[in-house]
């Protein structure tokens, strides 16, 4: 049993290290999903991913502790609702459903700004319905 | 017929049949659902060997954008944007809806590289963009990239609400096994 | 600067509702909610059917961008008659809703069956109103993953197996259609279907654009749940709670045949289709093997639910019948029975559901002498059987009388015909079973009892039953309305096909 514990050890201390490390990135991938390979859905995964491994490592009660799982039920109809709220005011703008050229003063701007908010519901979305998932799943098994 | 041209679609197809295989004989409602996620693989690799473009680097802006008119090419993540299908970044009439990406960021980021015959076509490409400035990038086709990363985010949805449901199931059966799931409820015709 | 969005808004409204209805979770709010979201697109639906039968087809571009780089909305004829109906069922079920609900389902997953509900709904209007043909698969894998939660939710435990296998064999279809979308494009270049429709002139000799048909026609058939790839079918609408048995037998299936018919009229066209690749010789036989044989293992169940899930299969068969004949007035009686079985199915599936809620159970065994019990259901249930039969004056007889009117039409398709009325005489027998003994046998002295302990059917629920079941006779009677948009519709499929 001595050779478990001194894994754990190791898997404690270096997931403590790296989970601020796979957030900081996720959040990297969200924002340059214009620039470089990236967006919405590949940085939701991964930000949930970092969670995942928390829970993994320091079990569902202290996950719990760190994040009320009731949030991510919110944030999943947010992230939806932001993506078909943006496509509505570009509606109201006079242009059509998710015209991203009528956001702002001009239309570059406007489709930057378009795409950015997008791809933040997405994100928003993903990370939320992964970690759901998971939470869903680990607090049935083994009853 | 074996051509190495079309290794790939090969590949699809022995994935394809092994994942089909997969799901109808074995019993295990766990395995059915791993031999899907294999049958929606191979369906990944189909779109993706369609798309690739021979000699041409991933669809990403490279470089500095001179002032005169050029086809906006950036990888589209959202499925909703527009499908953009052209292959080179070349002065050309862009209609006016279509804005104009002025920053090119990774041109700060990207070493410059000496066109050296022992580099990838790709890069020799590169190297001569920031040469020249005025040389035609061949990218690969974006469009597939976007089709399969809906169809991944549909897969993924798919084998969650699989496995939830297994997991029901298990509680309420006890067992994942479909011959013994069938004796405790009989199917019916 | 409404009426030229309408398009858009038959999606925006189910969709954005959906999200709202996860946040809102008070299960009445909610309630309340979904039912005036589906009352708006209900609206929204009957306006653009009115536009589009005045003005023409109707096109939308999403983001401003013009096809075929952008996606379009492109909404027909048929499209608009479809999106009625799977809006008009919707609010109607949805009315419905509440009382039976709190038997069915815990009462803590009301507003996530609601927003799964709403998600089921977007998913079906979005396939029916889209130009984009990947975006038909977006939305059909929408409806159909929220159609495996709503099923899965049924209170008995084997809707889970029956929801475990709808979704293997629906993601095995999706999975279809998503190879003959990526074998289209690597032909042509392009996802929007008019302009698929255009290039396929060049290219429709190759072996690629053939094999693109097959896999999205096998795909789409398994959808349709068209004979032998039915399987799913009855055991999902037998254990799924009676609202969602009712939206689904009244809509998935009808959209996916209003897929089928577009691919195979504007898409891919009839010379391609018909004479090239022969479907009519394939789709033709297994019609008919699905409606005899699913008529015939009708008469045999004892579960209703079970019987009208088989005859749903039968009826389905006469839709691909209809369509196999390739002819205008072929098409004409696929979109006018496509119109009366969705509201005959819708009304006799209410019913049971109102049943249900009463007795308790589906079962033969259990309905004897509910003429007595229950008497304005039973004759309900009795008026949606003669729909199902083809009685004159009723919706089925109109339907009917125009397949077998396209089966004459072409003098080699005669005992087509024949088989068609000699098919009516097994739905004879299958309701014949239903009517003895809802009125020929007595009701046991214990249900006479418990009857008497239960309250009486609420009106939210009598009423929407009343509404499609009268609905039936009405169109019976007055078969114009179906009849000239049905007309419109296949002149205008057959007239984009030539």
């Amino acid at each position: 049993m001595k050779e478990s514990i001194h894994h754990q050890v190791i898997l404690r201390v270096v997931a403590k290290i790296l989970l601020p490390y796979i957030l900081l990135f996720a959040l990297y991938v969200q924002f340059h999903g214009d620039f470089s390979p990236g967006g919405g859905f590949q940085a939701g995964v991964i930000f949930a991913a970092g969670i995942i491994l928390y829970t993994l490592i320091f079990g569902i009660e202290q996950a719990y502790r760190a994040i009320d799982p009731r949030i991510f039920e919110v944030l999943l109809a947010l992230g939806v609702c932001l993506y078909a709220g943006v496509g509505v005011w570009a509606l109201v703008s006079g242009g059509n459903f998710l015209d991203y050229s009528v956001l702002a003063h001009d239309p570059v701007h406007g489709q930057h700004l378009g795409i950015l908010l997008i791809e933040l519901g997405v994100g928003l979305t993903v990370t939320a319905v992964m970690v759901s998932i998971f939470f869903a799943f680990v607090s049935r098994g083994g009853r | 017929m074996l051509s190495p041209g079309l290794y790939n679609y090969w590949i699809v197809v022995v994935l394809m049949m092994a994942g089909f295989y997969t799901l109808i004989s074995r019993g295990n409602l766990v395995k059915k659902l791993i031999g899907l996620n294999i049958f929606q693989v191979s369906v990944f690799m189909l779109y993706i060997s369609m798309g690739k473009v021979q000699g041409g680097v991933a669809p990403i802006l490279i470089g500095e954008m001179p002032a005169h008119g050029h086809a906006a090419t950036h990888a589209a993540h959202d499925i909703d944007s527009s499908h953009d299908l052209h292959h080179d970044v070349h002065a050309k009439e862009s209609p006016p809806r279509h804005p104009n990406e002025s920053e090119g960021v990774l041109s700060d980021v990207l070493p410059q590289i000496d066109a050296s015959p022992s580099l990838s076509p790709a890069a020799v490409q590169l190297a001569e963009l920031q040469k020249t400035g005025d040389a035609t990038i061949v990218y690969s086709n974006p469009l597939p990239h976007v089709l399969i990363l809906t169809a991944i985010v549909v897969g993924v949805a798919t084998t969650a609400l699989g496995l939830a449901l297994v997991v029901r199931i298990n509680e309420q059966y006890g067992t994942i096994e479909e011959d013994e799931i069938h004796v405790m409820d009989p199917e019916q015709p | 600067m409404i009426s030229q969005h309408l398009p858009i808004l038959q999606i925006v409204v189910p969709l954005l509702a959906a999200p709202l209805c996860v946040l809102l979770r008070q299960r009445h709010a909610v309630w309340a909610f979904a039912l005036g979201v589906c009352w708006a697109s209900f609206g929204v639906a009957l306006a653009l059917l009115l536009r589009v039968m005045n003005d023409g087809p109707l096109v939308y571009e999403l983001g401003g961008w013009a096809a075929p780089w952008g996606i379009v909305y492109r909404l027909d004829p048929l499209g608009g008659i479809v999106l009625l109906i799977v809006s008009g069922v919707a609010a109607l079920v949805l009315v419905f809703a509440p009382r039976v609900l709190d038997q069915e389902i815990p009462a803590d997953k009301h507003y996530l069956f609601f927003a799964a509900f709403l998600l089921c709904m977007t998913g079906l209007l979005g396939i029916t109103i889209t130009g984009d043909i990947f975006n038909v698969f977006v939305f059909l894998e929408i409806s159909s993953l929220s159609a495996y939660v709503l099923i899965s939710m049924g209170a008995d435990r084997r809707a889970l197996l029956a929801a475990y296998r709808y979704l293997v064999m629906g993601t095995i279809g999706s999975t279809f259609i998503l190879i003959g979308i990526g074998l289209a494009y690597m032909m042509t270049g392009t996802l929007n279907m008019a302009d698929l429709a255009a290039r396929l002139g060049d290219v429709h000799e190759t072996r690629t654009i053939r094999a693109a048909f097959a896999f999205l026609t096998v795909g789409v058939s398994i959808k349709l749940a068209l004979f032998p790839l039915h399987v799913w079918l009855p055991n999902a609408y037998t254990y799924a709670p009676s609202m969602v048995t009712a939206f689904l037998a009244a809509t998935a299936t009808k959209v996916s045949c209003y897929l089928l018919l577009r691919l195979v009229f504007t898409v891919f066209g009839v010379p391609l289709v018909f004479d090239e690749m022969r479907l009519a010789a394939v789709f033709m036989p297994l019609a008919l093997m699905a409606i005899f044989v699913a008529s015939t293992v009708a008469i045999f169940q004892t579960n209703v639910k079970r019987l009208l899930a088989y005859s749903s299969v039968a009826q389905i068969g006469y839709l691909v019948l209809a369509f196999g004949f390739a002819s205008q007035a072929g098409v004409t009686a696929c979109v006018i029975h496509l119109f009366n079985h969705a509201l005959m199915k819708g009304a006799l599936f209410l019913a049971l559901g109102c049943v249900a809620f009463r007795i308790g159970s589906v079962d033969l065994e259990d309905l004897r002498g509910l003429g007595r019990r229950m008497p304005w259901i039973a004759a309900l249930i009795v008026i949606g059987g003669l729909n199902l039969i083809g009685v004159p004056l009723t919706a089925g007889f109109i339907s009917k009388w125009y397949l077998v009117m396209a089966a004459l039409e072409q003098r080699e398709y005669w005992p087509v015909a024949v088989a068609m009325l000699f098919s009516s005489l097994l739905a004879v027998a299958y309701v014949w079973r239903i009517v003895e003994v809802l009125y020929m046998q007595p009701p046991r002295p214990s249900d006479l009892q418990s009857d008497q302990r239960e309250a009486p059917v609420p009106l939210s629920m009598v009423a929407p039953t009343t509404v499609m079941t009268l609905g039936t006779v009405v169109l019976g009677v007055y078969p114009t309305f179906t009849v000239q948009v049905a007309q419109r519709a296949a002149e205008f499929l057959l007239g984009v096909a030539a």
